[in-house]
Formats: C-alpha cells, sequence, structure tokens
C-alpha cells in the first residue's frame, strides 16, 4: 500500500490517529494515560479540521491505495459521516478526559482501557468512512470485540455475565450481518454501496441480505425486542465505557441502517419501514417503563438508552412523506443523545464512586453535595425529555412536525408520550438527590475533572438546542439522504 | 443592530447572570450573595422603567437568532410583556427583601437564591417572549426552575409536592409542544401578532384549530391552575414562603395566565376565538374555577393552603376578563394581572411572618393575633378587603369592570358569579379578620421567637407593607397616568378592532 497518499489525505487521520496511538499504548503501558489523552485530541483536531474542507467542495471519495472500487478499499465521507466523526470525537476527548481521572488509582486498569478504547474509537471511524459492506464488516467485529473487553476490564460477576452475554450478542449479529454480505456479493459481484445502490433490485436475494443485515444491526443497536443484552453490558461496565457503550456504540450500527436503507433497502423495502417505526415506538415506550421501575441509577439509564434508540427509528417510517426532515430530526436526536447519555452515565460514576451504591431512593442529598454532578445530570435529562432548549427538542419538534404535516398521529402521539415518560424517571432520580435517606454512608471524594467532564457535556447538549442551523447545514452537505430535488442531484 | 433591541437581553441577563453567578458562591458569602441579588433586581427595574417609558413612546425593543429555517427565537417588549414585566420586576425586588430576611440562617441559600434569580428570568422571558416557541421555551424553563424550589426544604412530603407539581407542568407542556406544533404546520408562523394570526385559514381547518385551543388552554391551564388541573398548588404549599409568593403572585401562575392572554388575544383573536365557540367554554371553566376555589378555600383550616384555594380562584378572574371578549371586561382581567399579584403577595408575606414569627400555621391559632403583630396583621387586612372587592383597594377596580365588561358583552349571568364570589371571599377571610382582631389572644404562641421592640423582622415587615400601600395606590390612584388600568387600557385598544 502505498503510504504518500494514506498520509496525504485528511480522511484516514481519524483512522490512523487513534490506531496508533492504540498500538502505542498497547507497548508504552505505563504512558498509556497520556498516549490515549493526546491521540484523542488530536483526532478531535483531525476532524475538525475536514470540515471546513467538506463544506467548501462537497463529499470526499479516497480510493485507498490507489485502487478503486470495485477491487480496492474506499473512504467516503459526506455531511452525515462527518457528523457522526464530530460526536464521536467530542464525546471520545470526555469521556478519555474522564477516564484519566477515574482510573488513577487503579493503573491495572488504565493499562487495560486505554489500547482497548483507543481501538474502539478506531473502528467507530473506520465505520463512519467506509464505503462498502465487506469492511465494514471488518470494522463492526474490531468495534464489537474492543466494546465487549472493555464491558469486561472491572471484572466481578456481574461484569463478566454482562460482557459475555454481550459477546454471544455480538457475534449473533455480526455473522447474520456477514452472511448478508455474502448473499449480495453473490447476487450483485461487488461490495461497494455506490455501485451496489446501482445494481440492486427488489427480489429474494435481495430481501434475504435486507432481512439478515437490518436484523443483525437492530441487534447490535438494541432496538426492541433485541435490547435484552443492553441493560446489564452498559449497567455493569466502568463509567467512562458505559458512557462509550451508550452513547457511541450504538449509534454506529445504527448509521450503518440509515445508510443502507437510503442507499440501498429504502426502495425495496416494502413495509419494513413501518414495521421498523413500530418497533421504535414500542422501544420508547418499555424502555421507559422499564427505566421508571428501576432502583439502581445506572439500569435506569441504560433502559433510557433502550428508549431513546427507539426514537431513532421513527424516521423510517416519517422520512417516507417528509425526506430530509424526519433524518435531520433523528440524527440530532442521535448526537444530542451521544453527549447526554455520557454525560450521564458519567454522572452515575461520580455518585457510585462517592456513595459507594447506586440505588436511586438512597442518594442521600447528593444535591448539595455533588451539585455540579447533578447539575449535569439534570441538564442531560432535560435534553433527554426534549425541553426546550435542548438538543433533544430540536430532535424531537423536527420529528414531530414531519409527522403532524403528514397527519400521523400515531407517531406524535409516541413523541410525546416518551418525552412525559423520561421527565418522569429523570427527575425521579434528582427527587431523591433532594432527600435524606436512611441508610447514610460514608462518602469519598470525587475528582474535580470527572465533575466537570461530565457537566462540559451535558451542558454541549444544551447547547444544541441553541445552535441549531449550522448542524443541519452540515448534515445535508453530499446530500446523505438522497432528497430528490433539482439543486441536490448529483 | 440598534442599542434597544439589547435591552431586552439585558433584562433577561439582569437575573441570570447574579443567579450563575451565586452558584458558584459559598454558603457563607452572605453579603455578596445579597449584594448580587439586589443589584440585579434594581438593575432589572431600571432596565423595564426605561422601557415602559420608550413603549408609551413608540418605540420597540425586539431582538431575535434564528431557531431553525424559517423560525425565530425572538424577545419583544410590547404593551402587554410590560404589564407583567413591571409587575415581576417590582415584585422581584420586594420578594427578595423578603427572602433574605426569611431564610437568615437556613442552609441550601446559595441553591435557593440562584433558582429565585432562574425563576424571574424565566417569568421576564415568558412575558417578553414574541412568539409561541419562544414562549415553550421559557414557559419549560420556568417549570424546571421553580421545581428545586418546590422540593427546597428536601423533606419526604416536599419530594411527593415536587413530583406532583411535575407531573401536571410536564404533562400540560407535552400538550402544549403538540398544540404548538400542530399550529405550526398549518400556518408557518408563531409570531404573536395583535388580533392573533390564525383567521385567515380556510374554515375547513376550523375543526383542528379548535382542537389546538383546547391543548394549549389544557397546558397553560395547569399553570393557571383552572379546574380540573389545579391540585399541584395546594400541594405546593410546603415550600418556604417566599416561594409560595412567587408561585402565587409573580411567576408560575401569573405565566399561565399571562400565556392564555396571549394565546386569546395574540394567536387567535377575540373575534376570530369567539367565531369559533371556544370563548363560551372557557368563561364557564373560568367562572366554576372561581366558585370552586373560594368554596374549598372556605373549609381550609391551614392558612397556606387556604390561601393557595383563593389563589385557584382568583387567577380565574383574569381568565374570565379575557373570555367574555368585550373590550371593558379585558381591561379587568388584564388589570388584575397586577392587582392579584400585589394584594396576594401580601398575604403569602404575612403568612410568612405569622409563622416565622409565631410559628402559626393554622387559621385557628390567629386569634387575637393583631394585638401582637399589628402592622402584619394591618397589610394583611387591607390585601384580604381587596380580594373580597371593597374600594378603594385594587381588586375592587378588576371587579367593577369585570361587571361592566359582562353587562356590555350582554352576560348577564357573570354578574352572578361575581357576587357570589365575593361574598364567598368574605366568608372566608372575614373570619381570619374578626379572629385576629377581636378575640382574645392565647397565653402562649406555638413557637414564638423574639424581635425585641419590633413585631418582627425588619425585612420581613417592610415588603408586606409595602405591597398593601402599592395595591391600595393601585386602587385610589388607578384613573393616573402609567397605572395599571391605564396601561390595562391601553393594550386594550391594540387588540380589539375599533367599530
Amino acid at each position: 500500500m502505498d503510504t504518500a497518499v494514506l498520509i496525504q489525505s485528511g480522511l484516514t487521520a481519524p483512522i490512523l490517529v487513534p490506531l496508533i496511538g492504540a498500538l502505542l499504548a498497547f507497548v508504552i503501558r505505563r504512558w498509556a494515560s497520556p498516549i490515549g489523552l493526546l491521540s484523542v485530541a488530536a483526532l478531535l483536531g483531525a476532524v475538525i479540521l475536514q470540515v471546513p474542507e467538506l463544506i467548501a467542495d462537497g463529499p470526499q471519495r479516497l480510493a485507498v491505495g490507489g485502487w478503486g472500487a470495485p477491487l480496492g478499499v474506499d473512504l467516503y465521507a459526506d455531511g452525515l459521516s462527518i457528523a457522526m466523526l464530530l460526536m464521536t470525537a467530542v464525546v471520545g476527548l470526555g469521556i478519555s478526559l474522564y477516564a484519566a481521572a477515574c482510573f488513577r488509582g487503579t493503573p491495572a486498569r488504565g493499562q487495560a482501557f486505554w489500547p482497548l478504547w483507543l481501538l474502539l474509537l478506531t473502528a467507530l471511524n473506520a465505520l463512519f468512512l467506509s464505503a462498502d459492506i465487506f469492511n465494514l464488516y471488518v470494522t463492526l467485529e474490531i468495534l464489537g470485540l474492543s466494546a465487549v473487553a472493555l464491558t469486561a476490564i472491572v471484572g466481578g460477576a456481574d461484569a463478566l455475565v454482562g460482557a459475555m452475554r454481550y459477546l454471544l450478542v455480538s457475534l449473533l449479529g455480526s455473522l447474520a450481518y456477514l452472511l448478508g454480505v455474502a448473499l449480495l456479493y453473490h447476487a450483485y459481484g461487488t461490495v461497494d454501496i455506490a455501485l451496489l445502490a446501482e445494481r440492486i433490485d427488489a427480489e429474494p436475494a435481495a430481501w434475504a441480505a435486507m432481512g439478515l443485515m437490518s436484523a443483525g444491526l437492530m441487534l447490535k443497536t438494541a432496538l426492541f425486542p433485541l435490547h435484552f443484552w443492553l441493560p446489564p453490558a452498559h449497567a455493569s461496565a466502568a463509567a467512562p465505557v458505559s458512557a462509550a457503550l451508550s452513547a457511541l456504540v450504538v449509534k454506529g450500527s445504527f448509521y450503518l441502517l440509515v445508510r443502507f436503507w437510503v442507499e440501498l433497502f429504502g426502495e425495496i423495502a416494502g413495509g419494513v419501514a413501518t414495521l421498523l417505526g413500530l418497533l421504535g415506538a414500542a422501544a420508547i415506550l418499555w424502555g421507559s417503563i422499564q427505566a421508571l421501575v428501576q432502583t439502581r441509577l445506572k439500569l435506569l439509564i441504560a433502559y433510557s438508552t433502550v428508549a431513546q434508540i427507539g426514537y431513532l427509528f421513527l424516521a423510517f417510517p416519517l422520512a417516507v412523506g417528509s425526506g430530509i426532515m424526519a433524518w435531520s430530526g433523528v440524527l440530532y436526536l442521535a448526537l444530542s443523545h451521544a453527549l447526554a447519555k455520557a454525560a450521564m452515565f458519567l454522572v452515575a460514576g461520580n455518585l457510585l464512586r462517592f456513595g459507594g451504591h447506586d440505588r436511586i431512593a438512597d442518594l442521600d442529598r447528593v444535591v448539595q453535595r455533588l451539585p455540579l454532578s447533578m447539575a449535569a445530570f439534570a441538564l442531560a435529562g432535560v435534553s433527554i425529555m426534549g425541553l426546550p432548549p435542548s438538543g433533544g427538542f430540536v430532535g424531537k419538534w423536527l420529528l414531530l412536525e414531519s409527522a403532524l404535516t403528514q397527519g400521523r398521529w400515531g407517531w406524535a402521539i409516541v413523541i410525546i408520550l416518551g418525552g412525559v415518560l423520561a421527565a418522569t424517571y429523570v427527575f425521579k432520580v434528582v427527587g431523591y438527590a433532594f432527600t435524606q435517606s436512611e441508610n447514610p454512608h460514608q462518602a469519598q471524594p470525587v475528582p474535580a475533572t470527572m465533575e466537570w467532564v461530565a457537566f462540559a457535556l451535558a451542558v454541549a447538549a444544551v447547547l444544541m438546542g441553541l445552535i441549531v442551523s449550522q448542524p443541519l447545514a452540515l448534515f445535508e452537505i453530499g446530500n446523505p439522504f438522497r432528497i430528490r430535488t433539482e439543486l441536490a442531484a448529483p | 443592530m440598534t442599542l434597544n433591541a439589547w435591552v431586552p437581553l439585558l433584562v433577561l441577563c439582569s437575573s441570570l447572570v447574579p443567579g450563575l453567578l451565586i452558584f458558584g458562591l459559598d454558603e457563607s458569602r452572605v453579603r455578596l450573595r445579597t449584594r448580587l441579588n439586589l443589584a440585579g433586581a434594581l438593575t432589572k427595574l431600571a432596565l423595564v422603567g426605561v422601557m415602559l417609558w420608550g413603549v408609551a413612546h413608540g418605540h420597540t425593543y425586539e431582538i431575535r437568532i434564528t431557531f431553525l429555517p424559517g423560525l425565530d427565537l425572538a424577545l419583544r417588549a410590547g404593551p402587554l410583556a410590560l404589564l407583567f414585566l413591571v409587575l415581576s420586576s417590582l415584585l422581584w425586588l420586594v420578594t427578595t427583601i423578603y427572602a433574605i430576611g426569611y431564610l437568615e440562617g437556613s442552609p441550601h441559600r446559595s441553591r435557593f437564591f440562584g433558582f429565585f434569580s432562574l425563576c424571574v428570568t424565566a417569568t421576564v422571558g415568558v412575558a417578553m417572549a414574541a412568539d409561541m416557541l419562544t414562549f415553550l421555551l421559557f414557559y419549560e424553563m420556568l417549570t424546571l426552575a421553580t421545581y428545586p424550589l418546590v422540593v427546597h426544604r428536601g423533606t419526604e412530603v416536599a419530594r411527593r409536592a415536587g413530583q406532583v407539581y411535575l407531573a401536571y407542568t410536564i404533562g400540560g407542556g407535552a400538550l402544549m409542544l403538540l398544540g404548538i406544533v400542530w399550529l405550526y404546520t398549518l400556518t408557518g408562523t408563531l409570531e404573536f401578532t395583535p388580533r392573533g394570526f390564525v383567521s385567515e385559514l380556510d374554515s375547513s381547518h376550523h375543526p383542528a384549530l379548535i382542537l389546538i385551543f383546547v391543548f394549549l388552554i389544557t397546558g397553560l391551564g395547569v399553570k393557571a391552575a383552572l379546574i380540573p388541573l389545579h391540585a399541584w398548588l395546594p400541594m405546593a404549599m410546603v415550600a418556604p414562603a417566599p416561594v409560595s409568593a412567587l408561585l402565587h403572585a409573580v411567576a408560575v401562575v401569573k405565566a399561565g395566565a399571562f400565556g392564555i392572554v396571549r394565546v386569546v388575544y395574540e394567536v387567535f383573536g377575540v373575534e376570530f376565538s369567539a367565531l369559533l365557540g371556544v370563548m363560551l367554554p372557557l368563561a364557564i371553566l373560568a367562572a366554576a374555577t372561581i366558585i370552586y376555589g373560594s368554596l374549598r378555600a372556605i373549609f381550609q383550616d391551614d392558612l397556606k393552603r387556604r390561601l393557595a384555594f383563593s389563589t385557584v380562584s382568583q387567577v380565574s378572574y383574569i381568565v374570565l376578563g379575557v373570555a367574555i371578549a368585550s373590550p371593558i371586561a379585558t381591561v379587568g382581567g388584564l388589570v388584575h394581572l397586577v392587582h392579584q399579584g400585589l394584594m396576594k403577595i401580601t398575604l403569602f408575606f404575612c403568612a410568612g411572618n405569622l409563622a416565622e414569627t409565631l410559628g402559626i400555621h393554622k387559621v385557628s391559632e390567629m386569634n387575637g393575633v393583631g394585638r401582637r403583630m399589628p402592622w402584619t396583621m394591618a397589610a394583611f387586612t387591607v390585601a384580604a378587603f381587596g380580594m373580597i372587592g371593597a374600594p378603594p383597594v385594587a381588586g375592587f377596580i378588576t371587579k367593577w369592570y369585570l361587571g361592566l365588561g359582562a353587562l356590555d358583552a350582554g352576560q348577564h349571568w357573570v354578574l352572578v358569579v361575581l357576587a357570589a364570589s365575593s361574598l364567598l371571599n368574605a366568608a372566608y377571610f372575614l373570619p381570619i379578620l374578626h379572629a385576629a382582631w377581636f378575640r382574645e389572644p392565647p397565653a402562649t404562641w406555638p413557637e414564638e421567637r423574639d424581635f425585641g421592640r419590633r413585631e418582627t423582622a425588619r425585612a420581613l415587615l417592610w415588603p408586606p407593607l409595602i405591597t398593601a400601600l402599592a395595591a391600595v395606590l393601585a386602587g385610589l390612584f388607578a384613573a393616573m397616568p402609567f397605572s395599571p388600568l391605564e396601561w390595562a387600557r391601553f393594550i386594550a385598544e391594540q387588540e380589539f378592532r375599533r367599530p
């Protein structure tokens, strides 16, 4: 492979930077933490540098090694990929800063964490940039394995059971996906998405591939009723890992579902859009109700993720009639959820360290004792329940507008109901943060970094509700959702 | 952007910035916190004064940023906004002084005053919102900012009250959001316009508009405590007295009532609302709330709960004035926004004084309290007579205009409601006054604190005296320029087409 070409294009940086970081952190264990922080900061810089280029020149395609499709490995970036890369880098930096403070007392865990975490970022970024479905399989597999390993680093029975279940699910999902890839390759002789988009037809092979790939990805995204593995895995991991899993990892497989839907399957899917929407609606209601009855904070937050993932799937039926509005809304929800949910899990980590437990009823006046963390939780909650001003509100507004413009009341009511339920479970936690517990406990100090990072992420989720037009414009670069208008034709 | 555009933003910041700074202050920095609070309140009052003068002379104060393509967030200070702004910035100053005295020595004051300032920020945002979306933004912010105040004491009872408060307000807010998005998909704009912006729609949309009206009024009715959405208000009485004062007179309840005024006048328009046939049901609902609130108030022994039910009843005068749909009744409804605020805040201050000084929480403990605390009870008496509607206190002006308006609109049944309500108000206030002034005081009070020669702390005594005086002045000088009544007339002239 010609390394000169690789280095020249900024497009490869989001993959190479964390990859090199992962290798270095693995080799030089004593310096794992600074290496990790440095790589993630460099990653954020590299992604931000891409934005003006993308705005000026439109979507970019890079044939790695100069081979080009259908033989070689192609990278492709448009507004959608950049938005996801930005989300990953920003949230990733927050999680890294947090992890550096969090693992200071337990260097062994930190040394296990950094290489895996950087590898996870590598896989995620490669996933957002790959343009062929086999490459995507590879990224999915690395993503899944590094995520499973990260879940297990805290040790203990809970974490191991959760990680084991996660591993099986992840492998099963990848396997289903790989079968779909094989079918498509057999039928159309290519794995490049753009070429497949030209060749694909409504026929049994395509349908079967769609079913297998979608099912595999839905399992990895934890769409109801395939969500069963998520709460134990997300709730038992260490706080920075939980944050990464809920905020970023599930978005990876969701991103692929959207891409494939827009490029390949949307035209041939028939009623599947409605089915996906219905599962999403069920996820919103079921996840929220489950979150409401939890007595442990981390489980509550994990079920909230199940519910919020449900929102993302409402785009499939709604986009049929309103296109960009529904997609933008969902993308906005995905991004603000990443910020808010990461903040929430980090706060849960703070509370866990502070009180040694995460029983909601025994939070014991944390609002006074850890005010910054509780402020972060509440602000993140504002975005999760979709109250203005917050990124969550913008997303829900767009979804609601798209539902009501089409007169589709069922979806609108689910969107509203999910918000009300979210408010109920968020304020269940906030309410107990004010009261005194009957089981007082010894409090441990929480490093200031851990509090401030959570707070900053939560504030970012709220600010997304005030700075709206720039992200929306970014999403549309390269017309990732294939909206047909005279202007947008490629 | 002209200088004028920044004034609304400065008004917001004059409480937002001190609020955020106070969050960061250590508990012990009492003096700095007090200074920040008072500086913010005085700055806001001065800025509002400037805008009041400007608006009366035809200036406009508006600032906007783009939210979504074609949809702005905007603040604008028009005449209606100023009515509410003047009220809230005046009463904020008084309540801040009172709260500083009331909470002296109690824990978590930085948190309290931080959220207190956020609350007022949200309230002035509600007042100045130039469209439904901005209104919703500040309306929800108000919900969130008051929650920590309601659960401030951190007891299990407070937590429960907080949950109930949220269940109502979040539910109402959700309905409002639905209504607002629906409205937007029909009209493509949410900008408040005198006489409304929906009347141009095709008549096939009228059923949808009626439903939207119901959604919006339900969402607003929660905060305005219209029956059957009022149950949270008496429960929220567990909060400290300055919070109750704030909830009842300045912020939450008023934001609901003010929202109803906005929706009826500047979204739908009075004439168009009447055409849709939604005004009579709204008037009946308001009338029912007036009577029901008063009836429930009679049977409350807890003083703050009695006052809470009185609020339920009194706020609906505003809604009633709006729903009668005559220019004169509108004046009555709008002016009551101010009058009720002045009178009710006085009553809550006095109730707080009784509780803080003597440990009195119940009406049955108030025998002879007039002799022990004459000034407090004098203020209480003035406000109570105002509520009943006795001249020259401000409440009389309200009832006079509501009655005239009802006659003007040919809705004679309203007079019966007004008369009945006055009787009921007398039935729950006069026994208190009688007991306080004419019964023998008990040998010992439940929990007396000694303030030397004064009846209570100075910071607790002055605020109710000031607001009671203001309530009398608003009634006596109702015909002067810049009186609440004259300003309400100024607004009403804009909201009704001249025949």
